[in-house]
């Protein structure tokens, strides 16, 4: 891994100098996605299922052939694989399909504080409508373990909903010894991989996930697509959430039929241009190798940690962080009048609560300053970083913080 | 990094560390609203007391950064004992002169002036205004 990355990623020659720590939101976006979201436009802009001529017919290949991609990404079978608007979505469409149907009053869903509040509200709001209970895992030290869910698991647990990667603690769950003790129960598992699948191997099959979801913008990719996979037999007992277009497969005056999965869940035109997007990312990171990325940023964040721990009135708060998450705040310096001085040094950080309200209350902090690294960033952005900082706490130490 | 120094101006810094007017007041006479910017945790409730078309009181307290928390106690001092029209037209000239608007440069701003550095940064427009949005709501409730 090395600068030479950045020369694919066309933000960096348009509007550097930028130093780039915030992948944990937003991946950049390379020129082979770009070129790949252009061809469609370029070459095949048609709709994809309906037109009996050649260019829907190229452009329903093309679609369909990025769902294969996405599938051979997580070891699933192509009918498994819905495309949604993102994680989000994807996450929704579990609870209100599945957990709807499935939940009832007096059933536990268990989830915890480190989640995405888009991996535990659509859970939350689903068990105050059926009056079943929100059951958080007790955290060790900041994280999930095996141990924490056992000891919440009971006759009634339902569903096991937890993160695989938290977006601001940076820490990986130990998803498959919890999936195994969640089987031995029936209880289905919901991962949201929102923060793993750009940086290491998923695979669905020997994980025994029952649904797992990501999005494609932090895997390089297009903004406006998800990936959602569910087993199948969970899959076909679902209803669709949405009825219309593509969808049905015989319509009556008072009555409708529709496809089978992954279909039924792909209502209207579906986010063609961004799924092909998509897939052409999930290349591009097959071809530099998903281990070598995680090495490569983790490498990184050493650097960044053990620096920052050299300097007076900076708080780290995952110093033990398993990725490229640094999650930290200056002392007496709320974190968005310290993002400004990063801002005009050229370097994105995120400054906030991180969509994990949850967690803040478990920091007991109101917002926090997160720098993330991805395969684009060298020893180069830490160095600057590390520099900025420096100058920040200086530069609010003398202004008078 | 002159933008800066601008920005976190001594009168702004002065007002973070001692807001004059903090603290709210459990008083009938008094119109209370709270605003928040979620995607920050900007949280300020402001506090407005009038009397003969006269605004005799301002209150104001929360949490957030710097920018938001003083420029709370800025408004407060600028605004007191002003009738409500004239405090009206200076926050409606200091939200326009903030988010980079025309606005009337006769119109005697006071404190408020110093947040002009904000306008070299876009992002921040939001934690500058929060608490004269919330002023001027207390005025129309």
């Amino acid at each position: 891994m090395n600068a030479s990355l950045q020369a694919d990623f066309p933000v960096y020659s348009k509007r550097g100098p930028l130093t780039y720590l915030d992948s944990a939101a937003s991946a950049l976006t390379p020129q082979v996605v770009i070129d790949a979201i252009s061809d469609y436009y370029i070459n095949r802009p048609v709709n994809v299922h309906r037109g009996v001529y050649r260019l829907s017919h190229e452009a329903t290949n093309d679609y369909e052939r990025a769902r294969q991609t996405v599938a051979d990404f997580i070891n699933a079978r192509f009918e498994e694989v819905i495309f949604t608007r993102g994680a989000s979505s994807a996450l929704n469409l579990v609870a209100q399909s599945y957990g709807a149907n499935h939940i009832n009053a007096g059933d536990e869903i268990i989830v915890s504080e480190l989640e995405h509040h888009s991996s535990v509200l659509p859970w939350q709001q689903l068990a105050r409508q059926k009056g079943a209970k929100l059951v958080y895992v007790p955290l060790e030290k900041g994280r999930i373990t095996l141990e924490g869910v056992t000891s919440v698991m009971t006759a009634r647990t339902k569903v096991i909903a937890l993160t695989h990667v938290s977006n601001v603690m940076g820490t990986i769950t130990p998803i498959k010894p919890i999936i195994e003790a969640a089987k031995a129960h029936s209880i289905i598992t919901v991962i949201d991989a929102a923060q793993s699948a750009p940086h290491m191997s998923l695979d669905v099959k020997a994980l025994d996930a029952d649904f797992l979801a990501f999005s494609g913008h932090k895997v390089l990719g297009p903004t406006g697509v998800g990936v959602l996979y569910g087993k199948y037999d969970l899959l076909e007992m679902m209803p669709p959430l949405e009825w219309g277009g593509d969808m049905i497969d015989v319509v009556e005056k008072h009555t409708a039929t529709h496809k089978n999965p992954p279909f039924k869940f792909e209502t209207g035109t579906p986010p063609i241009a961004q799924a092909i997007g998509l897939a052409r990312a999930l290349d591009y990171l097959q071809a530099l190798g998903l281990d070598t990325i995680h090495r490569h940023e983790v490498t990184l964040k050493d650097q960044a940690i053990a620096a920052m721990q050299d300097i007076e009135g900076v708080t780290v708060y995952n110093a033990d962080t398993d990725t490229g998450i640094i999650t930290f705040n200056l002392d007496r310096v709320h974190p968005h009048d310290a993002v400004s001085f990063f801002d005009e040094k050229n370097i994105a950080l995120r400054a906030g609560h991180h969509c994990a309200q949850l967690l803040m209350h478990y920091l007991e902090v109101p917002a926090t300053l997160r720098a993330s690294f991805y395969l684009y960033n060298t020893e180069a952005d830490v160095s600057h970083f590390i520099n900025a900082l420096k100058e920040a706490r200086q530069f609010f130490t003398e202004v008078g913080f | 990094m002159d933008k800066l120094k601008n920005l976190y101006r001594q009168i702004i810094m002065d007002h973070y560390k001692n807001p004059r007017n903090k603290g709210l007041k459990d008083d009938e006479g008094y119109v209370t609203d709270h605003m928040k910017n979620p995607s920050c945790g900007d949280d300020i409730t402001v506090q407005s007391k009038v009397e003969d078309g006269v605004i005799k009181d301002i209150r104001h307290d929360g949490t957030g950064c710097s920018i938001c928390c003083s420029s709370a106690s800025v408004l407060s001092e600028t605004l007191k004992n002003r009738p409500v029209d004239e405090a009206l037209s200076i926050s409606e000239q200091y939200v326009n002169m903030i988010t980079n608007q025309p606005f009337d440069e006769s119109v005697e701003l006071e404190d408020a002036w110093a947040y002009q550095g904000i306008r070299d940064f876009p992002a921040r427009t939001k934690c500058a205004t929060i608490a004269w949005l919330a002023f001027d709501n207390t005025l129309k409730k």
